[in-house]
């Protein structure tokens, strides 16, 4: 694991995309948390006397404001704050749920890794939207809703590969030891199968991030997702799109900050699949 | 008389990330018309690529020079349309494994008319039924049938027929055999070989036969060369290389053949190290550090070939 | 092409046609009928956002729209008039029934959906093929680096922005609204709709073709003197859209899900909104009725692409 660390470390380093990305990436993450500090202004305000403002240097206003004065640069961050931690927070979640329904069905085999892997493949099949929408009708909105819906986005693709790397890693010797020496099905999954499989695990947990944002946004730019007052960069564009034609900053600057997000963890996601020469499972 | 076929020079390389291998290193050898050519020597010994490059069929990080004269004319230098005009119907050529080489989706009989349809001018009815009677003449039971059928409904025997009978449809002058019975069982291998004679009687055409199996060449071919890393080190006609080789490494190999009438052998004769990896190009013999004659002048000069059109030799201290 | 020769195969394929058929109705009843019993199941009605009625009323409502019968019988009756395409009556928008909106909706979303996926596939392909062909130059690295940004950025987020481009500034194209038979108010929902299966499409496209094209049947191909583009279209063609061929249902299932926003944004009177307000109202034939159309839509396409692997790779038919 560590030469390969390093081996992927400098391709990863001499992919001129992915390392801008990075750089992108990371100032978006700092501008997140500290810009609310830089600015005088906070994300609740109504400011009576900017409704609708361009942006611009000369008022307080650097990204203008939105139809009800509030600040347009505070509220995008907080939006992005939010939009980035739910994208963090279900991947984590997706990560665990996905690494142990696959290690489970890779090691176990047999009829019940059959199983596993048929309801996988009913629940891919199903566009997850019409679920969500389904459970809002019986379930109201909510955004308890919300992190269940999203928590289910991306554990599937994440189980099929560790599945996969379960069957392929079970043949090997060391296992056969394990086995031998009396280690129970547990201990030897959580010891010796997941350490080998961070690798493919690690750059599909980096892919799933923004599908998991763009899922969130477009849940809450529907309005079934995150509710007002709240912001997440879906509903900061929902709002946008609605004053387009008149005020197309209100759209623009969480629409771009959105595509730039996504865009950056796409490249990020690319360059380290490339990197670590992972194949899909 | 011209030769059909006239290389001179031919120099293939690749270039890799990591620097350039070379494949061929400067072969020159004529094939004469009708004549039957056996090219034999180990994997990566460049008997592939030789062709390869005179059919135009290497990929983009292939570099080559020299000179690949088919009937007078320069193939290295060609353009495409001047070298589909010749490929695939004057100058054909079989592959090793009939299994990939056939493609997967079309039937037999597309796969063949349109070699008729593209060179001959054909409409395809006539194609189609002209394909039928050359499968026949390849002996091919039911043509009919088998026209319809998909290359995954055939035995690897049969689709090697088709492949033969697609080099034959536009009467060429020159067909490349490029290892045409490794993939086969040892019982079609030898029906397939009865098969090139036999076409050969019939259509008269110059064969080239790619061999690691010097067995395999000895009944078809007129002459011989023996290649070893990317050179030819002996060129010579077939009663001759095989009563009286010149070259120590054909020596080997003549030993190497098991011989079913002959003494019982307590082992295989085999040939001790390894050939050089391809891209080791050195001023020096290829063969010397294999080679039981080996002298000092072997190891710091490279040996050209030299000798008359019936034998030559690429060897400072040949056996004869 | 002899005529036993095409009875033969046409026969082939409509035997593997009604395996998978019937293979997929039972899937298909499945769908209805989880869905039906959650909805009824899951706690509250549709009439729980009105104002409290009294209670006679909300008994008559009840009974009009036949909730106070067991589960039993109005599954019974609601299979019943499903089979005679009735989807019952929508319980928000009163004046009609389901089957009326969506045959109201339902050809606009259609038309979005087919020209969104149409563009997709061909411009895919194409530009997969292209870069495959290209492979290493600039034009290859031009081509993959869109790619990645179709791939990333959502149709929701593109959509927007080529209104605010190509409507507001430019004022080419019409930024929203909708009149019958308009290709110019289509333009804009179906390029950003196209987008992102577009790009993906490629890529798996040139990933394909580039691997094809290392293939042995190939070099034969070659090596039979075919021009470049015969080789291409006849030979390597079909090989390389097994991948895209796979990929059809998530891409039709994409555009379904970006459907939903797109009209929305750009108000096009289709399906996609009584799904979203179906289920913000708790509409139960109108969710209903439209996780029908959708699942009976990625069903049937996948119907589609089984006949497709069968043309494709002609091993698969037995």
């Amino acid at each position: 694991m560590g030469g390969l660390t390093g081996e992927a470390a400098r391709r990863l380093r001499s992919n001129p995309a992915a390392v801008v990305a990075v750089v992108v990436l990371s100032a978006i993450v700092v501008l997140t948390w500290l810009g609310p500090w830089i600015s005088p202004n906070n994300s609740q305000t109504l400011d009576w006397l900017h409704i609708a403002a361009r942006p611009g240097m000369q008022s307080s206003h650097w990204f203008g404001t939105d139809r009800l004065g509030r600040d347009l640069f505070v509220r995008t961050l907080a939006g992005t704050r939010v939009s980035i931690a739910i994208g963090l927070a279900a991947s984590v979640i997706s990560l665990l749920v996905g690494v142990s329904y696959g290690a489970i069905a890779g090691y176990i085999g047999g009829r019940t890794d059959h199983l596993m892997m048929r309801l996988i493949e009913i629940l891919s099949g199903l566009p997850l939207i019409f679920f969500v929408i389904f459970l809002t009708v019986i379930f109201g909105r909510g955004e308890y809703l919300l992190f269940f819906a999203i928590g289910a986005v991306g554990w599937l693709t994440m189980a099929r590969i560790v599945r996969g790397q379960t069957l392929s890693i079970r043949q090997r010797e060391f296992i056969e030891a394990a086995i031998a020496s009396g280690a129970g099905t547990g201990r030897i999954i959580a010891r010796h199968v997941v350490p080998n499989v961070i690798g493919p695990v690690i750059v599909f947990a980096t892919l799933t991030v923004p599908q998991i944002i763009l899922f969130e946004s477009f849940l809450s730019f529907l309005g079934l997702g995150i509710q007002e007052p709240g912001a997440s960069l879906g509903t900061l564009i929902a709002e946008g799109a609605a004053e387009m034609e008149a005020a197309p900053w209100i759209l623009l600057v969480p629409g771009s900050f959105l595509a730039l997000l996504l865009l950056c963890l796409n490249i990020f996601g690319d360059g380290l699949r490339d990197a670590l020469d992972v194949k899909d499972g | 008389m011209a030769a059909t076929l006239s290389v001179e020079r031919l120099r293939v390389s690749f270039s890799h990330r990591t620097g350039s291998i070379e494949a061929v290193d400067r072969v020159s050898f004529e094939v004469a018309r009708s004549e039957c050519v056996g090219i034999v020597g180990e994997s990566g010994s460049g008997k592939t690529q030789i062709f390869m490059a005179a059919m135009g069929l290497l990929g983009r990080n292939a570099q080559v020079s020299g000179s690949v004269r088919f009937e007078g004319n320069e193939l290295l230098a060609a353009d495409a349309s001047t070298l589909n005009r010749v490929r695939g119907s004057k100058l054909t050529m079989i592959f090793q494994d009939p299994m990939t080489s056939l493609t997967p989706h079309l039937a037999i009989g597309t796969q063949l008319a349109e070699v008729a349809v593209a060179h001959l001018g054909m409409p395809w009815k006539d194609a189609r039924s002209f394909a039928g009677r050359m499968l026949e003449r390849v002996h091919v039971p039911e043509p009919q049938r088998r026209l319809n059928q998909y290359p995954h409904e055939l035995s690897g025997g049969m689709r090697q027929r088709v492949m033969i009978a697609m080099s034959l449809l536009c009467e060429p002058s020159l067909v490349i055999a490029d290892e045409p019975t490794t993939a086969l069982d040892v019982t079609i291998q030898a029906q397939i070989i009865e098969l090139l004679r036999a076409v050969r009687g019939e259509f008269g055409m110059a064969l080239v036969l790619i061999s690691h199996d010097l067995a395999v060449v000895a009944g078809l071919a007129d002459r011989i060369l023996v290649t070893y890393a990317g050179s030819v080190v002996e060129n010579a006609i077939a009663e001759e290389l095989f009563r009286q080789p010149r070259h120590p490494y054909t020596a080997d190999l003549l030993k190497c053949m098991p011989n079913i009438g002959g003494a019982r052998l307590a082992r295989l004769p085999t040939l001790a190290g390894q050939p050089p990896r391809p891209g080791e190009t050195l001023e020096a013999c290829p063969f010397a550090p294999r080679c039981s004659r080996a002298a000092d002048r072997c190891r710091i000069e490279r040996p050209q070939l030299t000798g008359s059109a019936a034998s030559q030799v690429a060897c400072h201290f040949p056996l004869t | 092409m002899s005529t036993s020769r095409s009875v033969d195969r046409l026969s082939e394929v409509i035997r593997y046609f009604f395996t998978r058929l019937a293979g997929a109705i039972p899937t298909l009843l499945i769908i209805i009928t989880a869905t039906f019993f959650l909805m009824r199941a899951a706690p509250g009605g549709p009439f729980d956002q009105e104002q409290t009625l009294p209670p006679e009323i909300m008994a008559n409502l009840q009974s009009a729209y036949g909730l106070d019968q067991p589960i039993w019988t109005q599954y019974g009756r609601y299979l019943n008039a499903l089979l005679h395409g009735d989807f019952g009556p929508s319980f928000k928008y009163k004046d009609f029934t389901v089957t009326e909106l969506i045959a109201q909706g339902f050809p606009v979303t259609l038309q979005l959906g087919v020209i969104a996926m149409a563009l997709a596939l061909s411009l895919g392909i194409l530009l997969g093929t292209f870069a495959a062909l290209h492979h290493n130059s600039a034009a290859d690295y031009a081509t993959m680096s869109l790619v990645v940004v179709g791939i990333a950025i959502p149709s929701f987020v593109v959509l927007p922005f080529l209104g605010l481009m190509f409507g507001v500034y430019l004022h080419w194209l019409p930024v929203a609204g909708w009149e019958a038979g308009s290709i110019r108010h289509l333009a804009l929902p179906v390029i950003a709709l196209a987008l992102p299966p577009l790009a993906y499409i490629a890529r798996l496209t040139r990933g394909s073709m580039l691997e094809v094209l290392s293939s042995h049947f190939i070099r034969t191909a070659f090596a039979k003197g075919l021009p470049l583009h015969t080789v291409i279209f006849r030979h390597a063609l079909r090989p390389t859209l097994m991948p895209v061929a796979s990929y059809l249902v998530p891409a039709v299932a994409s555009i379904m899900t970006g459907s939903l926003v797109v009209e929305s944004i750009a108000g096009l009177p289709g399906i996609g909104r009584y799904l979203v307000q179906g289920a913000l109202n708790r509409d139960y034939t109108l969710v209903l009725g439209m996780v029908i159309i959708y699942s009976t839509l990625l069903i049937g396409m996948g119907l589609l692409v089984d006949l497709l692997y069968a043309w494709l790779d002609p091993r698969v038919r037995h």
